[in-house]
This record gives C-alpha cells, sequence and structure tokens, in this order.
C-alpha cells in the first residue's frame, strides 16, 4: 500500500488522473496549489453530483408545464421555491451530512441543521420550521448508543437555539447503518414572493461581502473531501479535525441580519458558504453572473494564524454569507451587520473579465475561468447493473413465514410491534427538540406531518413530512422510492393540506458500484415519474454518495419530502381518533403484502419478496377527499397507514386522542393481514355523525374504497374483533417505554412521561 | 415594544417581558451575559420602582443572574432537552402576574428547556416557601429534576416573576395545549389599569 505522503498531491486530493489532465487543459498550465485545491473541492462528488448528474437530468425532463406553474426557482438553486398564494411562497430543501455526523455526532448534526437553514436564508427566505431524518444502527447496538444521543442533542443544540421549530422527521434502525448513519436535515422557509435572491454576480464594479463568522481551519475538507470516501476506521480516525463546529447563537444573529438587508433591499445576489467554503461560493456566484469576481483573501477575516490561500479557500468554517452589493449601499449594508454584531468585509468585486482572480499578499494566486469549477466539473456514466443477488431477493417472499393465528396470538404480535424500536413513541427524539417557538406551530411530531402558519392575518400555512422506507427500496428501488414519496404525500394529505412540491434527499453507496447505480438510477426514475403522475415537481435536494462501510453500502435510502399548503390552518385535520361516538373509517384496500415490512424485519428479521404496490392515482384521490373534506369539516382524525399497518395506526391514533375504539375488521379477511399488511394509499379516519353522509359521497366521487370499522369510545381499551382487547395503559407502557430504556443514561433518567 | 440589548432604557414601558430563547447561545452560563447588559440595568433601576418584570425561560435564567430573584437555574437532571406540555399548579395569586388565578388552579403550558433544573440552598429554599414565593409547582411528575418541584418563583413584592414554562405559547389551542398562559398577561395588565388593587 502506498502511502498518502507517497501520492502525487492532486491523487492525495481525491482528483482522478484524468480529471488532472483536464485541468491542466482548462488553465493550459500547471494548477497553483490553490487552484489545485480549489478543483479538488468542488469536482469532489458531494459538490458537483458528476456520477449523479446524467441520472438527474431526468427529473427536468419529466417535468411539465403544469407541475412548474408555481416554481419561483428550483433544481440548481440553493433551494426550490414555490408560490402559495397571496403575495407568499415557500421555500425548503432537504440535504444529508451523514459522514461529518459518523465521524463527530453532535457537531455533524448540528452542522447539519445549520448549513440547511443558510440555503433556506439564500433565497430570500425566514426559516420557519426544521425535520431531520435520522438513521442509525440496531437500537441496542454500541455504536448506536454513542451516535445517536450525540445527533439528537446536536440538532437540539443548534435548532432549538436558532428559534426554529422542529415540527418533524423519522428515525429508523437497521443494521446497514451501523457504521454510516444518516442525518438528513430538512428546512422550511417564508418569504414575499418579491423577496427572492438569486445566487449570482452581476453588475461590473458591484462589491462582494463576506459577513457571519470569521474564517478558521475548522472543516477544511469537511464536507467535501469527507463525504466522497467510503470510511475505514483509519481513515475515520485522521480525519477527525476536519469535522465543522457550529455557532448558533452567531446563526441565530446571521438569520435576523440576513432579514433586514432582505427587507433594505441591500442584496443583488447572496450565497451561503457551505461545502467547499469561500471556494465555492464565490465560484458560483460568478459563474451565475456574466462577469468574473476578483477577490483578495487578505480581506478575510481569519481566526488562525498563518493559513494558505487553499485553507482560506476551502474552510468550511460556518455561519458565513457572501452577498453582491451596490457600491452606494455597502455603507447601509455594513451598518446592518455591525448591529447584529457580525463582521462584514468587502473581500473583492465584480468584474468584467470572466475569471476568477484570488489574491493574496499582494500575489496572484488564482486566475480560472469560473464555469469550470462550479458548472462545467466532469460528468460521468458510471456503469450501471441490476445485482444478481436482486431476483433471490425477490424470490425469498414473506409468505412463508409464520403467522399469529389466535387472539392471543394477535394481540402478543401487536404488543411486540408497538414496542419495537422500528414502531416504539419517538417522543424520547422529539422531545429534545423546541417544537412551540415562534408560536406559529398548529401539528408537530407524532402528527403525520408537521404544519406552521405561516400568515396570522389569512391563517394561510404550509405542511411539510418526510419519508423512506430503506428495505422497500432495497427490494425494488423504483417502487421503494414511489412508496416513499407517497407515503410523504399522504401524511401532508391527512393533514388536509394539498401536496404542492418534493425534496429529495438521495443516500446511497458508492457509486463505482454498479449495482448502487443501478439502484440509484431506479430510485431517480421511480421518484421522477411518481411525481408526473401526482403533479408535483421536485425543486432539489441532495445526492449522498459513499454511505458504506468497507464495501458494503447502506441499502438505498432516498427519503422524500413533500411540502403542502392550506388556505386556513384552523381547517386542518388533527391526527388521531377526532372525538367519542365518531364513526372508525378506513379508507383504501388492504392486501396481503408482507414483503419488506416492520413485521416480517422485527419477527422474522426477514428481508425479501415485493414491496406493497404503488397506486398514486389512488394516493391522489386520497388526497383530494381529504382537502375536501378539511375545507368542509367533515373529518374530526385522521391517520396515515404505514409501517406496521392498522395495527399500529389505532394505537397510535388511540394514545394521541387519549381515547378507545372498538373495531371490527371487514368482510372474510384474515386479521392478521387486515392488521399487520403495509398495503400503500390507505388512511384512518374519526368521521363525526355529521360528516357521514357527506363524507360517504365524496370517496364515491373519487373512487375511494371505504371500510366502516367501528367507532370511537371513551373507554380506555382498543377493542378489536377477533384479538384478545387490550387497554390504552398498556399500549402506553409498551409504545413509550423502549427509546428511553435504550438511551436514558445510566443514573440520569430522564423526566417521567405525561399522562394525557 | 421591544428593547434592545445595548440601549439602558425602557421607553417608558409600564412592564417588562423578559423574554426566553438562548440569549448569547447560553455561552458561558445561561442568562450570564444578558444579565449584564445595558438594558438589564435598567430593568434593575426599574424593579427598584416596583414595575412588574415576568422572565420566561432564559428570561427567568437572566433575571437569577441579574441578582433580582433568588437561586440559579441548571442543567436538567436527565442531561437532555425537555419540550413537554406541562401540568402546574399555580401556588400564589399574589403577584402582579398571576391575580386572575384561582390559588391551587391546575394549567398546562409548554415547557422547553436543557437549564431548567432551579436549585437554592436550603435557607433560600425555606424563606420562599415561607414567604409564599413559590408561583408555580411541576406536577405529574418532575421532569427536570427542580428543588421542591419548583417551576417558578417571585420576588418579596411579588412584582418580579421568573419562571420556566412557556406561558407565550398557551395562549391559543391552534398552537399550544391550552389558553391557561393567557391570565398571566391579563393579571399585569389588571394592574397597570388600575383595575385591580395592588395586592402588595
Amino acid at each position: 500500500m502506498s502511502t498518502p505522503e507517497h501520492l502525487p498531491p492532486y491523487q492525495e486530493l481525491g482528483l482522478a488522473d484524468d480529471e488532472y489532465a483536464q485541468i491542466l487543459r482548462i488553465l493550459g498550465r500547471a494548477p497553483s496549489a490553490a487552484e489545485l485545491a480549489m478543483y479538488a473541492v468542488m469536482w469532489s462528488e458531494h459538490c458537483s453530483y458528476k456520477s449523479s448528474k446524467v441520472h438527474l437530468r431526468y427529473f427536468g425532463q419529466t417535468t411539465t408545464e403544469a407541475m412548474r406553474q408555481r416554481l419561483l426557482a428550483g433544481i440548481g438553486e440553493n433551494a426550490g421555491v414555490i408560490e402559495v398564494g397571496e403575495g407568499w411562497a415557500v421555500t425548503f430543501k432537504i440535504e444529508s451530512h451523514n459522514h461529518p455526523s459518523a465521524v463527530e455526532p453532535y457537531q455533524g448534526a448540528a452542522t447539519g441543521v445549520g448549513g440547511i437553514v443558510r440555503d433556506i436564508m439564500a433565497m430570500g427566505a425566514r426559516p420557519i420550521a426544521l425535520a431531520d431524518s435520522l438513521r442509525v444502527g440496531p437500537a441496542d447496538a454500541a455504536d448506536t448508543a454513542r451516535v445517536l444521543p450525540a445527533v439528537v442533542a446536536g440538532i437540539g443544540g443548534y435548532g432549538n437555539c436558532l428559534g426554529v421549530p422542529t415540527i418533524g422527521g423519522e428515525l429508523v434502525f437497521d443494521p446497514s447503518y451501523a457504521g454510516n448513519p444518516l442525518v438528513n436535515a430538512l428546512c422550511v422557509g417564508a418569504l414575499r414572493v418579491a423577496q427572492l435572491q438569486a445566487a449570482h454576480a452581476s453588475g461590473t464594479g458591484n462589491q462582494v461581502v463576506l459577513f457571519g463568522a470569521r474564517t478558521g481551519r475548522d472543516g477544511i475538507g469537511g464536507v467535501s473531501v469527507l463525504a466522497s470516501e467510503s470510511f475505514s476506521t483509519e481513515a475515520a480516525r485522521t480525519k477527525l479535525p476536519s469535522v465543522q463546529v457550529g455557532d448558533p447563537f452567531t446563526g441565530k444573529m446571521l438569520i435576523e441580519c440576513c432579514a433586514e438587508l432582505f427587507e433594505a433591499g441591500l442584496v443583488l445576489g447572496i450565497q451561503d458558504l457551505g461545502g467547499a467554503g469561500l471556494c465555492c461560493a464565490t465560484s458560483e456566484l460568478a459563474s451565475a453572473g456574466e462577469g468574473g469576481m476578483r477577490v483578495d483573501l487578505d480581506a478575510v477575516p481569519l481566526r488562525a494564524p498563518g493559513m494558505t490561500p487553499a485553507e482560506i479557500l476551502c474552510s468550511e468554517s460556518q455561519e458565513r454569507m457572501c452577498a453582491v452589493v451596490r457600491p452606494g449601499d455597502v455603507d447601509a449594508f455594513m451598518k446592518i451587520c455591525a448591529k447584529w454584531e457580525l463582521p462584514a468585509t468587502v473581500i473583492g468585486a465584480v468584474t468584467g473579465e470572466g475569471r476568477l482572480v484570488v489574491t493574496w499578499h499582494g500575489g496572484k494566486v488564482v486566475d480560472l475561468p469560473p464555469r469550470t469549477l462550479a458548472h462545467e466539473a466532469p460528468v460521468y456514466h458510471r456503469p450501471v447493473r441490476r445485482p444478481p443477488t436482486q431476483d433471490a431477493l425477490q424470490a425469498s417472499t414473506p409468505d412463508v413465514l409464520a403467522r399469529p393465528g389466535t387472539p392471543h396470538a394477535l394481540r402478543a404480535t401487536l404488543l411486540r410491534m408497538v414496542a419495537s424500536p422500528g414502531l416504539c413513541s419517538r417522543a424520547w427524539v422529539t422531545d429534545q427538540y423546541d417544537r412551540y417557538v415562534r408560536g406559529a406551530t398548529v401539528l408537530a411530531p407524532p402528527s403525520d406531518a408537521g404544519m406552521v402558519r405561516i400568515d396570522e392575518t389569512t391563517q394561510r400555512g404550509v405542511a411539510v413530512a418526510t419519508d423512506g422506507n430503506a428495505r422497500y427500496c432495497a427490494l425494488d428501488p423504483y417502487l421503494g422510492t414511489q412508496l416513499a414519496l407517497a407515503e410523504a404525500y399522504r401524511n401532508v394529505a391527512v393533514t388536509g393540506a394539498t401536496p404542492l412540491a418534493v425534496t429529495d434527499c438521495l443516500n446511497f453507496g458508492a457509486p463505482t458500484d454498479p449495482g448502487v447505480m443501478w439502484q440509484f438510477a431506479q430510485a431517480v426514475r421511480g421518484l421522477a415519474e411518481g411525481c408526473a403522475a401526482l403533479g408535483i415537481p421536485v425543486t432539489g435536494g441532495n445526492v449522498s454518495f459513499y454511505n458504506q462501510t468497507g464495501n458494503t453500502p447502506i441499502l438505498p435510502t432516498p427519503v422524500i419530502g413533500v411540502l403542502g399548503v392550506i388556505d386556513d390552518v384552523r381547517r386542518r385535520i388533527p391526527t388521531g381518533l377526532g372525538a367519542a361516538g365518531d364513526a372508525l373509517w378506513l379508507l383504501g384496500e388492504t392486501r396481503d403484502e408482507f414483503g419488506g415490512s416492520e413485521w416480517a424485519h422485527e419477527v422474522h428479521g426477514h428481508l425479501g419478496g415485493r414491496p406493497p404496490a404503488v397506486d398514486l392515482a389512488r394516493e391522489w384521490a386520497i388526497g383530494a377527499v381529504l382537502a375536501a373534506a378539511s375545507a368542509d369539516g367533515l373529518v374530526s382524525g385522521a391517520h396515515d397507514l404505514s409501517e406496521g399497518g392498522l395495527a399500529q395506526a389505532l394505537v397510535e391514533a388511540c394514545l394521541g386522542s387519549g381515547l378507545g375504539a372498538s373495531v371490527r375488521l371487514p368482510g372474510q379477511a384474515d386479521p392478521f393481514v387486515t392488521l399487520f399488511s403495509e398495503s400503500s394509499a390507505r388512511v384512518l379516519l374519526g368521521v363525526p355523525p355529521t360528516g357521514v353522509p357527506a363524507l360517504a359521497q365524496l370517496c364515491t366521487e373519487h373512487g375511494v374504497p371505504v371500510s366502516r370499522l367501528g367507532e370511537v369510545h371513551t373507554a380506555p381499551v382498543l377493542e378489536i374483533a377477533g384479538v384478545v382487547p387490550l387497554t390504552l395503559a398498556e399500549l402506553r407502557a409498551a409504545w413509550e417505554r423502549t427509546l428511553p430504556s435504550l438511551f436514558d443514561t445510566p443514573g440520569h433518567a430522564g423526566p417521567p412521561r405525561p399522562g394525557w | 415594544m421591544c428593547l434592545w440589548h445595548a440601549e439602558d432604557t425602557l421607553r417608558g414601558v409600564q412592564a417588562v417581558v423578559v423574554p426566553g430563547g438562548f440569549s448569547y447561545g447560553d455561552y458561558l452560563r445561561a442568562g450570564a451575559i444578558a444579565a449584564r447588559q445595558p438594558v438589564l440595568r435598567a430593568v434593575i433601576d426599574a424593579v427598584q420602582r416596583g414595575i412588574p418584570v415576568l422572565g420566561i425561560c432564559n428570561g427567568f435564567q437572566i433575571l437569577c443572574e441579574a441578582g433580582l430573584l433568588p437561586g440559579a437555574l441548571v442543567r436538567n437532571a436527565g442531561l437532555h432537552f425537555v419540550c413537554r406540555d406541562q401540568r402546574l399548579r399555580v401556588e400564589s395569586s399574589a403577584t402582579a402576574w398571576t391575580g386572575r388565578y384561582a390559588p391551587g388552579a391546575e394549567i398546562v403550558v409548554p415547557l422547553k428547556s436543557l437549564e431548567g433544573r432551579y436549585v437554592a440552598d436550603s435557607a433560600t429554599l425555606a424563606a420562599l416557601e415561607r414567604q409564599r414565593r413559590v408561583v408555580f409547582r411541576y406536577l405529574g411528575g418532575n421532569p427536570n429534576g427542580a428543588a421542591h418541584d419548583i417551576a417558578g418563583i417571585a420576588s418579596a413584592d411579588g412584582r418580579v416573576l421568573g419562571m420556566m414554562p412557556h406561558p407565550e405559547h398557551a395562549i391559543d389551542p391552534l398552537t399550544g395545549p391550552s389558553t391557561d398562559g393567557l391570565d398571566l398577561f391579563r393579571s399585569a395588565i389588571d394592574i397597570l389599569l388600575g383595575s385591580v388593587r395592588s395586592f402588595s
């Protein structure tokens, strides 16, 4: 094995031989150290999307004019922006911070939140909500006890301090994430349409201002280099210092400062400093503009002595933004930064030269065409091959697994499932996040989707949900991705909001593995075609490759975020059962579908067969029924059916409402299938007597099948025909104990859970 | 009206709410830096004149750091941030902020804090109890290990109240668990409008 000392510098920085040759051709000479570092980080997988680009184009090809109608900014911008009416726009995006979180879980997760929040700010928006999708190893694994509590504390430590409510997310345990946890952070921002900002530098002579935190050595090559290499223990150790460190209070100042700058109209173009830092921000601003840019590194406020030009350019110090400002506005701009006690410095200017020129200590250290960094990175057509093991995986169906048959066995299965790490209460996580701050939160966990009001006068609001099921994706990445889309769509729809747009975080193994690339390509096709079927566009997102331990990739894990709008948040449908005396309805059809199910995983440790069927027309129809039912007040409570099936939905709805229910399972169906199958396109509803006729008619009009399951009652018991009854107290104990017993620090028991 | 931290004036306001929210990122100690800002000097002066002051969460921490209330807030016993709808008992109506509550009333108000565990030496705790200055107590389980289940305390004259839970999040059933927090603000308005005789 050769050691890094013996590699040429470009290889040490992760550039391939042909990539280096391309740099020589572009420049017509050997690059300076600073230029080499810039190409290395900007051409990394993380920044350039060089392996995914050819596939991601399919999103554009499948987005119709009708889908673009509300789209003010789409893929390629810092975040997608959609118009939601009355002069309001909403921007949202999900992004991964997987590799930093593996190395340093607290700071990795914290800066993941900080990074996505600045993406949202760069669109001219105020961040109004967060959601975090987490995936870690087995619940009882030692490393999970290291990673999960620190990730949760990091998200809370940053998000809570920032004053942005966390209103959603997921937590999934699976052995495939044992050495490679996934931390995907989503942020939603709201803005007036007129305040939409662009990330481009135009107008020769306009000034380039760097503001926010000082630039230090933390996070050099952090995301960019970390995210582009697989993990071995040794590599993880040597990269310890390269994870960024978050300063949430400066982040909060930056939010307020930007809001005031946008309000005052002082910003012509703006870009946040995230992966690849100043290098990325300047080259993207310059590349998107029409001219060029000159940057003087001596003007950059530093917090470490002796930093080289390459280090200053590639530092990923947090809480920094870069703006393009008219010369006459610079004083006013600086005054606002001073009010928020943020350092701000003119570091350069827009030029008409078409070059990005960087000087340091009086000499030129960089002189290159900015497009070659930001937009003309190499593009790879990686080999794609369906893994030969895929047929065997699909042939290993769950039909052979032993199923519970007696009322006692069904009861025992239900209790076991409710307490399983996959299905138990997430309160241990979500109670560490502030869901109330800003005073506009209408729905938060354990609701199916989070909802915040964006306008107190009109009561307009937005709902957001994230979903992903990697086991379904392992069995069929095309359908699995559509199932994630369908579930996120349904989770938004059950609140009464109308889904409008999609963001995606595509977490996969190494793109050099043809089997991984097949999973990726299938997932992209599934998502693009699913979005086209539902009529909502993908507005942006993130690809995270190299999620693997050694040569073993994680399960393919596309995480899908769906955002919806609701005209009047007072019309939202609460998650749960409604009120005593209401009828319990099940919308949709239940089939014998256990491939990739929670039951097969938890009870039999089995993964095989095919995932549940997808019916996006039915999902759309259910969404339409619920939007109408919400507007007309026909429904008192709703809950989406997903992992764990009807049994899990009933338990969560009962516990959330503090009400019992008596349930008759429909027809001649096997009670086990009815209770635990994970057929998609199903929703549980509480229907008040006054809503029954109109709701029945709505369902008929939209071709949505209805099963009348029973009634909601005040007795604290869940009675299901064919299953020995369960008290809410025993269900609550089973559901709530699992995570605290696994993750509360010994000797420091958490607070007792409140009663309802 | 919003007051600015760097100005040592209250701009003529008749009551002050020191809100929650991680002032200075809770760096050093929660509330320690904010308690030394110019605006707090103005608050301390005004307290001498009897202006009603309510400190919520970080505001409570700031009032303790500023010496306006005794004791301190330290990290929760469970070590985690705790966000939950918290049941409280109103132990005293004899403050500028709780006149509208019946003594012993039970209310539900969101609690959301990492350093919410009230501590004080035993003499201070005994004095607080004796003088009936414990205004709110946690019910249904102590969420953070606070001494005597204390969620909020008042100054000896009842004009200054500090509490960890957030009554401003319990003003609308749409965005909070109840409307139980409204009466804090109504109580202070009663005092300011003179519609209720001052209790002290």
